[in-house]
């Protein structure tokens, strides 16, 4: 059986995959799937140490699993805001190039 | 058995963030973020989370991607060859490094927990989900609602104007 912490050195590397995304990508699109990385690390997580709560082998309540599922309901709201907020820049300022949105910084 | 399995979709898992966050191309970008999203369906199968293998398949692999793809594709300009990464990639590479490095030496550091994962009943998860977590799925739903309105306000003001 795969111990728990294999499941969270993959959460953690996919984190700092997802970290480094949205450090280093420039296009806002890019940036939103980066902070999708993220979230799936963040779910992982959770899945594997509520799996491995009880150890009589039976998953010793849902919690985390709920957890995740109201993780994967943002998520599914941040993409749905992200694009609104995404197509709106790229309709007034013609790019989705973060560095060149710059009215809000002072 | 499940060691191999988890070392493939780990393999997949990883791969595919590095995609995401190294290639070129937007689309690819896409395309090796619903190969990472997948694989971590398939590390819920192996954590015997079923429902949430069907939830990750269908609202990530199905709708979050399409999405994607749909803000990729209204967006799309001929500068987006160029602008995939900007001049601080040295230091986000370190800062992420050390995040991971940081939380995977704490997880090392926690070691206790070994038994091994099994199987939930789908009813014991819904009798959860409506009884104990009720109100938080309530207000979930109105995240959602909120969220929808407001992505439709946000995408339609400039309209009449532009």
């Amino acid at each position: 059986m795969v111990p728990l912490v294999a499941f969270q050195l993959l959460s953690a590397a996919l984190f700092a995959i997802g970290i480094y995304g949205v450090m280093a990508r420039r296009s806002a699109v890019l940036i939103v799937m980066s902070i999708e990385l993220m979230l799936n690390a963040v779910n992982i997580n959770l899945i594997a140490a509520a799996s491995h709560l009880d150890g009589s082998g039976r998953w010793a309540n849902f919690d985390g699993q709920i957890i995740a599922i109201f993780i994967i309901t943002v998520a599914a709201a941040e993409v749905g805001l992200a694009m609104a907020i995404i197509l709106r820049m790229y309709r007034n300022r013609s790019t989705v190039n973060v560095d060149e949105i710059n009215l809000m910084k002072w | 058995m499940s060691w191999f399995l988890f070392i493939i979709l780990a393999v997949f898992t990883l791969g595919g963030g590095l995609g995401v966050v190294v290639t070129r191309n937007v689309v690819h970008a896409a395309l090796f973020l619903l190969v990472s999203l997948v694989a971590v369906a398939g590390l819920y199968l192996i954590l015997f989370a079923e429902f949430l293998a069907l939830v990750q398949v269908l609202i990530y692999g199905g709708a979050i991607i399409i999405v994607l793809i749909f803000a990729i594709m209204l967006t799309r300009t001929a500068e987006y060859p160029y602008i995939s990464d900007n001049r601080q990639w040295p230091l986000a590479a370190v800062a992420a490094a050390a995040v991971g490095v940081v939380l995977g030496a704490a997880f090392l550091d926690n070691n206790h927990l070994q038994t091994a994962p099994n199987s939930p009943a789908f009813a014991d998860l819904a009798n959860s989900l409506f009884t104990t977590w009720a109100i938080p799925f309530e207000v979930a739903s109105l995240v959602l609602l909120v969220a929808l309105i407001g992505a439709i306000i946000i995408a339609r003001a400039g309209e009449d104007n532009s």
